[in-house]
């Protein structure tokens, strides 16, 4: 177990986020504003890093929910973090698509760089490493999700330089690294790699 | 009108009945967990699943709408293997603890696993364990044995209305509690001890004292408010076990309060189990035959008018009758059963009942609550208030000090003379009650039980006059009683007679010399220092405020040890049981009276339980009936009469510590300090 969280007292959207709030909040329609649950808890967690429970209680007060309703929300989805996360929260991918293409190199990364394994955070709060269900992105796995950014195309070397650049407060940028584009074929294209036009056929009478 | 077939038998059902009813009316069972009638529908226990011709699969029949041309199977081995697979799911994180489990033989799961359990475990891996939740002095939790059938949160959101319990996590990690550790507060929160379908939520108190099967079971009503609720009194010997609640569906449904449910422990503290006599200023232990002596020798001189008598919350119809012939045989009319000094007009029936009757707040459309808090006294009204403002197209509105209540509530301040104002129609409020269709008005104790009771009363008639709550079939003019004993004392005449005194001239006639005995049958609620020095028999059966007061105490008998009449707010006469008998020389109260009479040479004619019902019927042929409540005729009551500025406050101050029986609880003890007073409630165990 980690040290005890240390809870905030209190929680309150800053005016900016107030103010997304209720435009949030504004998109439905009236009886109907505790659906809002979802992108508010999200905002509350951008704003907080994580989710304390003074704010899913802020939440919950903004719209006249009962707290254990706001609770079992949060506690259902797992992308609230209802403890504390290091400013750059790595979610390695290792359902089987990733894992076939070496998942285990990037989680063995993140313990040869950082010294963490999954489910831990590094002393100084800049890494938190957890391991997560499919991504979505299995076409350029394995994948490490860093924040809102995805990593592709990771092996063990490329997963340890990111990670070093990001201690050195670089952000590389997001995507495939090994440069392809988006999830085109890896070597370069296989098909239509000329583009060579046929003659139209002949249309009897022109167009 | 659907119209379908289960297990070969046709049947026609009402649009919107679901499977599992369609299949009750036809007496076929379906084992469920999660569906509780009084519930919303859950369907995630998937116990009930039952085949349906030309279905793919089996179907959860509680929650699936009976239609047309529907073949249903409840006990084809389709249904009986999906049940199996359903219980083997359910046991592979069931601890098999029932040895230790204090739900053993009367578990839902237990029994159904006779039913669709597998011999052996095929599960290999280690069962989950789940952490235990902190609910309180009153619900203890196992949460290794949930199945999650969510019952106790739906109860906690629906029926009491705080909405504290809930499931956190997901998937096998799912748990039920309140995630951020307290107390569950709420007033009914036992009854989701019985809800629980395994041993997950069980009884503190009870923990490990008795099986079920050890126990004998009373049916009874309960004493501790003026509701009356039914009960099932599970004793052990000599001793009260446990207290259960019994279908009802005109009073209490099948909920209890937690005071009903768990006082029960007073009742072996503080008991007193023989007679005692004041000598030399300290009360010493005496035999019955002293105890009656010293009365008697009180007596001589003293003239029926010196002498005066006061029924407490919780006597029975019997004691109070036999009091009353016992007053009557001395020559004395001074007597009373409004201990608070309600001003109730004896004379009107329709004055002091519950006219809607419980059930018939489902019907009503607004509602008026003067100086009253029905959360705290009487809950089960208030669980009838919310049920019917959860149906919607309802609105209270109150006239009195605000407490928190578990539905949404007009308010209209607490100023008394507003009251007069709704009645003239100058009042916003007015308008509202006379658009209603079948308005209701409730008057707390709070607002009678003050000098200008009287005015209030006759203020709150002519606003249900003047809203027209009283017509043809609808009597929406309700008096709130706290009382047990209350709507009994007045039925039984348990008033003042011709020139007689009631409890303030009771009191005063103490104090000033002019009363020189009085008689306290378990009354403890009234200032004990007023009555001067008055020669004081208390007779009762705990030592409270009373018993201290006291020159000679008769040990009396609680509800649960002797066979009594009890009218509850509504006018309804209920029986209550013997469960065990009374501790030590303490007697049934009406007996007690009897006795006595025969030592000071005026035997009261009537020399058994069934001879003093007869006498009691005679005397008011209401107690001749049971049950069903006869509607009251309508008369003018009250005294109109100006009404004074200062607020309505509600009688009950703490809900746990109304009676003397409650105030010998530990438990209830425990309960005060925790909701009431505010405490932190000691961590037991290994918590904390």
């Amino acid at each position: 177990m980690s040290a005890a969280i240390v809870e905030p007292a209190v929680f309150a959207f800053t005016p900016e986020n107030a103010a997304r709030a209720d435009a949030i909040i504004a998109r439905y329609p009236a009886g109907r504003q505790q659906s809002a649950v979802l992108p508010l808890l999200d905002l509350a967690q951008r704003q907080h890093g994580w989710l304390p429970r003074a704010a899913m209680d802020h939440v919950a007060a903004k719209l006249k929910m009962a707290p254990i309703r706001v609770y079992e929300v949060a506690t259902f989805y797992t992308m609230f973090n209802l403890r504390p996360v290091g400013k750059h929260f790595l979610q390695a991918c290792t359902t089987t698509p990733c894992w076939l293409r070496g998942s285990d190199e990037v989680v063995k990364a993140c313990r040869t760089v950082l010294g963490i394994g999954v489910g831990e955070s590094t002393a100084d709060g800049q890494f938190s490493l957890v391991e997560v269900e499919c991504l979505g992105a299995c076409v350029n796995a394995p994948i490490l999700q860093v924040n809102d950014d995805f990593y592709e195309d990771l092996d063990g070397p490329a997963t340890e330089r990111l990670l070093r650049a990001l201690q050195n407060g670089e952000t590389p940028p997001h995507g495939s690294v090994t440069g392809r584009q988006t999830s085109a074929p890896a070597g370069g294209p296989k098909t239509l790699t000329t583009l060579t036009f046929d003659a139209a056929p002949a249309a009897e009478g022109g167009e | 009108m659907p119209k379908l077939k289960i297990d070969g038998i046709d049947i026609e059902v009402p649009p919107g009945t679901t499977v599992l009813q369609a299949c009750e009316m036809l007496g076929v069972e379906v084992p469920r967990f999660c569906f509780h009638e009084r519930l919303e529908i859950a369907g995630n226990c998937r116990m009930c699943l039952v085949e349906q011709e030309k279905a793919p699969k089996p179907i959860a029949s509680c929650a699936m709408p009976a239609a047309d041309n529907m073949v249903i199977h409840t006990n084809s081995p389709r249904a009986r293997k999906a049940r199996q697979g359903v219980m083997e799911f359910l046991l592979i994180n069931h601890p098999l603890d029932c040895p230790i489990c204090d739900q053993g033989g009367e578990c839902d799961l237990q029994d159904q696993a006779m039913a669709y359990g597998f011999d052996r475990g095929r599960y290999r891996e280690n069962k989950r364990a789940v952490k235990d939740k902190e609910l309180g002095p009153l619900v203890k939790t196992i949460m290794t044995r949930c199945i999650h059938c969510t019952r106790c949160i739906r109860f906690a959101t629906e029926i009491a209305g705080v909405e504290e319990l809930g499931a956190t996590g997901r998937g096998e990690n799912m748990e039920v509690g309140t995630y951020v550790e307290k107390a569950l507060t709420s007033e009914l929160s036992g009854n989701i001890i019985d809800l629980c379908p395994v041993g997950a939520l069980t009884s503190k108190p009870y923990a490990f004292t008795a099986r079920s099967w050890e126990l004998r079971k009373t049916e009874s009503v309960d004493v501790l408010d003026a509701v009356g609720c039914s009960i099932r009194v599970d004793s052990r010997g000599p001793q009260v076990m446990r207290v259960l609640p019994r279908l009802n569906e005109a009073v209490n449904e099948e909920w209890i309060s937690d005071k009903t449910r768990f006082a029960y422990d007073g009742l072996t503290r503080q008991r007193l189990d023989r007679p005692y006599v004041r000598r030399d200023g300290k009360l010493a232990p005496a035999t019955w035959a002293e105890a009656f002596g010293e009365i008697a020798r009180r007596m001589e001189g003293l003239a029926g008018t010196q002498m005066a008598a006061i029924a407490g919350d919780l006597a029975d119809a019997e004691s109070m009758y036999a009091l009353r012939a016992l007053m009557d045989a001395l020559g004395s009319p001074n007597r009373d059963c409004r201990q608070d000094g309600a001003a109730i007009d004896p004379a009107v029936r329709a004055s002091y009942l519950f006219n809607t009757t419980i059930a018939g707040i489902e019907a009503a459309d607004v509602c008026l609550l003067v100086g009253t808090n029905p959360r705290w006294e009487a809950p089960l009204v208030n669980a009838r208030l919310r049920k019917r403002w959860r149906r919607g197209g309802f609105e209270a509105l109150r006239l009195g000090p605000e407490m928190p209540l578990t539905y949404d509530v007009t308010e209209l301040g607490n100023d008394p003379a507003a009251l007069g104002a709704i009645a003239d129609g100058s009042h916003a409020a007015a308008e509202r009650l006379k658009a209603a269709k079948a308005p209701m008005l409730i008057v707390g104790m709070g607002a009678l039980a003050r000098p200008d009771g009287a005015a209030v009363l006759a203020a709150a008639r002519r606003v249900a006059e003047a809203c027209g709550m009283v017509r043809d079939g609808w009597n929406g003019f309700n008096v709130l009683h706290t009382a047990a004993a209350r709507v009994g004392g007045l039925e039984a005449g348990f008033v003042p007679g011709a020139g007689g005194r009631d409890v303030a001239g009771i009191l005063g006639g103490a104090a000033s010399g002019e009363i020189g005995l009085v008689w306290l049958l378990g009354a403890d609620e009234i200032d004990m220092q007023r009555l001067g020095r008055a020669f004081v028999v208390y007779q009762g059966h705990h030592g409270d405020a009373g018993a201290h007061r006291a020159d000679v105490i008769l040990p009396g008998a609680a509800y649960t040890e002797k066979d009594g009449l009890y009218v509850n707010m509504e006018g309804r006469v209920q029986e209550g049981r013997r469960a065990v008998f009374p501790p030590g020389e303490a007697r049934e109260d009406w007996k007690i009276i009897r006795a006595f009479s025969a030592v000071i040479g005026r035997p009261l004619p009537f020399d058994d339980l069934a001879a003093v019902r007869a006498a009691l019927a005679a005397a008011a042929p209401l107690f001749a009936t049971r049950e069903t409540p006869a509607a009251a005729g309508w008369a003018a009551f009250g005294a109109p009469g100006p009404i004074a500025a200062h607020p309505f406050r509600s009688p009950v101050d703490d809900f746990y510590m109304t009676d003397a029986i409650c105030r010998a609880s530990i438990t209830m003890a425990e309960c005060s300090e925790l909701y009431v007073r505010g405490g932190v409630a000691a961590h037991t165990g290994t918590h904390g």
